[in-house]
């Protein structure tokens, strides 16, 4: 079969030549996949894209995770092995995702992935994780309303980011009006959804409510924030919450600040706006709107001053920044090497037994801890943006916000509670007390 | 325990004398890093009369107040990087390390705006005095009537006039004493400012009025909500030019590459991300080098723009494109797959977020023609495409090498017999659309998200655009864009942005299954061709 396609291929090459390298190329590949299998390490899958669209923020996380890789090798790795990481490109292409995902599980034999951005990649890898029976960190915020077995949620749940932003609004801002914009996604069209019915259940009318969807990479905002404007001028106080994704954002606040909406007027709450979308803006015009997280680069506590100078060192960039994506990655890392020294063994089975109920520092200043709905605990803070590009902390919750996996806010999921300790079950109805329900 | 209060009584005793006095005070309060304590200071300072009143709650604004927590001092960096004592005015030689700029929040930036407004009604800038009344407008604060009227007495600028009569209607307005004619003559005075402000502040007045005045607040919402409407048309017919003219701009090299020359050519989008790149560079290089140049950066952006995106064109056409003239699905893969590998080339040299490109103070901000806004970068952007667009066709026209162009596209062969070296045509002409492309980026920059991913939301838009405006014929391209604009503007408020979108994508369909040959069909023997 080779000889036959090599015969296709190589007329200009001699065939003998051709066969000859070909033969080197295998015999090279074999003597280097067996060099490494003899090394005695535990293998770790990078599942972030480093190309295409979404490369300009999951490039960083796969930076980061080696980052984290590179200080526990220091430290003596993980059970007495060196932790070795398997990095692969799912080039910002959903189905690849799964392909890459099963090629990591199954050829290259790795303990646990961190990995996946969008909401979709997720979606696509999780009846691979399901099936090979392994384990997921998954870094970033979401819509919520999904607790797998296989998956560990470290980023922020609805009720970890949007709902405590609407409440300091509310609270604070004395906010009336509400306007909620978003990508034409999954995750701004649930998470709209979870806080229009919170919104309702506040007292806030119909009329009060203003939603609007955007494509992907939107670049002419001049309608949507005129529309804004006019929205806001009714005499109430009015507030943008605003899931729109990172790429559209540049130019939405670009058109803002032009058209001379201040915070003091219309402010911007974001969920998907940290310290690396903003490097690409000047945040002058944008002084006083705000994004909510629960972590900031700008907070200011001995971890997080560590992890920032050792960040910057490994990365050889005293100017790289830190956001919320990778603290979330900072902590599911974590929570994989305590449970992974718990269960004294990497297999997915015993790993996935002794997460719940880990406890790690996060990097401001607190302890989260792995739940049993495979969500973290986490503190929420209301930054306002700054003219360096930075957050400046205006608010926190009091203590550490539990993730929901399922919203009390949704008819359809307020019942569901996610239980992998007791239960066994990702969508366990609390009414009618039997596992399965709405969602997966 | 008792010793405690004494204490305290003790250290306030030590430090009043030096703190005698609200405005001394105040200041004082700037250290505790509170925002409710920074609050009543600039409350405090509001109504203070000290001279440096206004250059403290300035500074504040600008975050160039800053309060050193260990001694309690307040000083304020000047605009020309002087520094001075808050409290006394005097110089200062450094700023303590421990010194930090004093923090501020929306709702304590409200009221700086506020006491800014009332520190600066007196100011002998009339440009300042309509600023100053235009957030007594906002704030209709009671407590600002007697220091408006004083200052009305005393203008004699129009425009400052103007704003204060306003400002004083909307105080009236929600005055709980004022007579019903008073209220009245506050209305009408409010009717005929007529914009979203004073819509926003007829709609707050609440509902317990007098009938008379309940009738004639609804009467002038009315009004002033059917003329917005009015402008909001205008308001759309000027956001359609203005996509418009960045839908010509992105296509108008396409124009050239597709439609004088046929070549498919999928890497267009990357020509005008290099331009984008370009700008960025050269902006970078006047930043460290000649930061006195910073607002000519886009100007000098432009030509190399031009010549860095050129010289990748001709470099494409020699080595890729010449050898695939007459295979659309060939040149379709190649440029395709070469528009791949200029994104990974380009993420890999800059990396893959995005760099920050900076607007020029001339491209910064808005004005206003009657009830619309008009932001300053969409409006040079219009001039620009305009003016490029004008200096292609004259090229295209009047030179040598446009005849030649023109010449070799209508028939290779007639005009390789003439003595032109055709090849040479074709590289240039390729070159020549490129370059045009990397213009194009300069001006995007401004707007857009500069990373490797640029140029791939404008090539669909540009065939788009091309296909559209009948290919082969400059002006198409030109009456494409803007009509797409416009159709695109006049349909997003009615169906939403996603569905606007599909919206024309169908519209355009149905057209060219009409017309094939777009708007502007090449007639004649040039189309057998």
């Amino acid at each position: 079969m080779l000889t036959q396609l090599t015969h296709d291929i190589a007329t200009p090459l001699s065939r003998r030549r051709w066969l000859a390298a070909t033969a080197g190329l295998v015999l090279g590949l074999a003597s280097f996949t067996s060099a490494k299998a003899a090394d005695d390490t535990i293998k770790v899958g990078v599942l972030h894209s480093l190309s295409g669209t979404m490369a300009i923020s999951e490039t960083t996380l796969k930076d980061t995770v080696l980052f984290m890789i590179d200080e526990q090798n220091k430290k003596g790795g993980v059970l007495g092995k060196k932790l070795e990481a398997v990095v692969v490109d799912p080039a910002s292409n959903w189905p690849l995702f799964a392909e890459k995902a099963r090629e990591l599980i199954t050829k290259d034999k790795v303990s646990v992935v961190f990995g996946c951005w969008t909401s979709v990649s997720r979606k696509s890898v999780l009846p691979v994780f399901k099936e090979l029976n392994s384990i997921l960190f998954y870094p970033v915020q979401y819509e919520g309303e999904e607790s797998e077995r296989n998956v560990f949620y470290t980023g922020a749940a609805p009720n970890q980011q949007a709902i405590p932003a609407v409440d300091y609004l509310m609270k604070e801002e004395k906010v009336k009006r509400w306007v909620l914009a978003g990508t034409d996604y999954v995750y701004p069209r649930t998470t709209n959804k979870i806080l229009e019915a919170y919104l309702k259940s506040k007292g806030v009318a119909q009329d009060d409510i203003m939603i609007n969807y955007t494509p992907f990479g939107h670049s002419d905002w001049q309608t949507i924030v005129a529309d804004i404007k006019k929205f806001g001028s009714a005499g109430k106080k009015t507030a943008v919450v605003s899931t729109i994704n990172g790429d559209a954002n540049v130019p939405f606040y670009k058109e803002l600040g032009n058209q001379g909406i201040k915070a003091t007027d219309i402010p911007v709450v974001a969920f998907s706006v940290g310290e690396e979308e903003l490097a690409g803006i000047d945040t002058k015009p944008l002084l006083g709107h705000l994004a909510a997280w629960n972590y900031f680069e700008s907070i200011k506590t001995p971890a997080n001053e560590k992890f920032i100078k050792d960040w910057q060192a490994y990365t050889k960039n005293p100017k790289r920044t830190t956001n919320d994506p990778m603290e979330a990655t900072y902590i599911g890392f974590n929570m994989w090497v305590k449970a992974v020294e718990k269960a004294k063994s990497v297999d997915a089975d015993k790993v996935i037994d002794a997460l719940p109920g880990t406890k790690t520092p996060n990097l401001t200043g607190g302890v989260s801890e792995l739940l049993p709905n495979h969500h973290i605990t986490k503190p929420v803070f209301i930054g306002e943006i700054k003219g360096n590009g930075q957050f400046d902390v205006v608010w926190k919750t009091p203590g550490l916000v539990a993730g929901d996996a399922w919203s009390k806010e949704l008819p359809d999921s307020k019942d569901l509670i996610g239980d992998w300790v007791g239960k066994k079950c990702g969508n366990y109805n609390t009414k009618t007390n039997k596992c399965g329900g709405q969602g997966s | 325990m008792r010793a405690l209060p004494f204490a305290v009584l003790l250290i306030l005793a030590t430090v009043l004398p030096a703190l005698a006095g609200p405005f001394e005070d105040a200041v004082g309060k700037f250290a505790n890093d509170e925002f409710s304590d920074t609050e009543e200071a600039v409350d405090t300072l509001a109504t203070s009369a000290n001279p440096l009143a206004f250059t403290i709650v300035s500074a504040l604004q600008d975050g160039r107040l800053m309060a050193d927590a260990d001694s309690k001092k307040i000083y304020v960096t000047q605009t020309d990087g002087k520094i001075i004592d808050a409290l006394t005015g005097a110089a200062v030689a450094s700023l303590p390390d421990s010194a930090a700029a004093v923090r501020l929040n929306n709702k304590l930036r409200r009221h700086v705006e506020a006491a800014l407004g009332s520190l600066t009604l007196q100011s002998p800038d009339p440009a300042k005095r309509v600023q100053a009344a235009q957030s007594v407008f906002k704030t209709h604060d009671e407590t600002m009537l007697p220091a408006i009227d004083s200052a009305l007495q005393k203008e004699t600028s129009k425009s400052a006039k103007l704003a204060f009569t306003e400002a004083r209607a909307a105080i009236l307005l929600f005055k709980q004493d004022a007579t019903d004619a008073e209220k009245l003559e506050a209305i009408a005075t409010i009717k005929a400012r007529g914009d979203q402000e004073a819509l926003a502040l007829l709609t707050g007045l609440t509902g317990d009025q007098p009938p008379a005045i309940a009738k004639a607040a609804a009467g002038a919402t009315a009004a002033i909500q059917s003329n917005l409407a009015l402008w909001s048309n205008v308001q759309n017919a000027w956001y359609g030019l203005s996509l418009g003219s960045v839908l010509l701009l992105a296509a108008i090299g396409l124009a050239i590459t597709f439609g004088v020359m046929g070549v498919i050519n999928m890497a267009h989008g990357e020509m005008v991300m290099i331009g984008a790149y370009v700008t960025f560079v050269v902006q970078q290089t006047i930043r460290s080098n000649f930061p006195g140049l910073f607002d000519y950066a886009l100007i000098i952006a432009v030509p190399s723009a031009f010549i860095v995106a050129g010289a990748i064109g001709i470099l494409i056409e020699r080595s890729i494109i010449r050898f695939l003239y007459g295979r659309p699905l060939e040149t379709l893969l190649a440029t395709w797959g070469l528009s791949l590998v200029l994104q990974q080339a380009v993420r890999t040299m800059f990396g893959p977020t995005n760099q920050e490109v900076a607007n020029p103070s001339w491209m910064s901000g808005a004005f206003e023609i009657g009830q619309i806004t008009i932001t300053y970068n969409r409006l040079w952007i219009l001039c620009f495409t305009l003016a490029v667009f004008a200096i292609l066709l004259a090229m295209l026209r009047y030179t040598s090498l446009g005849l030649e162009m023109r010449a070799v596209t209508q028939n290779r062969r007639m005009a390789a017999s003439m003595g032109i070296a055709t090849s040479r045509v074709d590289a240039l002409t390729f070159g020549l659309g490129s370059g045009i492309a990397g213009i194009a980026g300069v001006a995007l920059s401004q707007i857009d998200n500069v990373s490797p991913n640029l140029g791939q939301s404008y090539i669909i838009d540009s065939f788009m655009v091309v296909v559209f405006g009948g290919v082969g014929n400059l002006w198409g391209t030109l009456v494409g864009a803007f009509t797409l604009g416009i159709a695109n503007k006049f349909l997003e408020p009615v169906a939403g942005a996603v569905l606007g979108k599909i919206a024309i994508l169908v519209l355009i369909i149905l057209f060219i299954q009409k017309r094939p040959r777009g708007l502007f069909a090449l007639k004649g023997r040039a189309v057998e061709a």
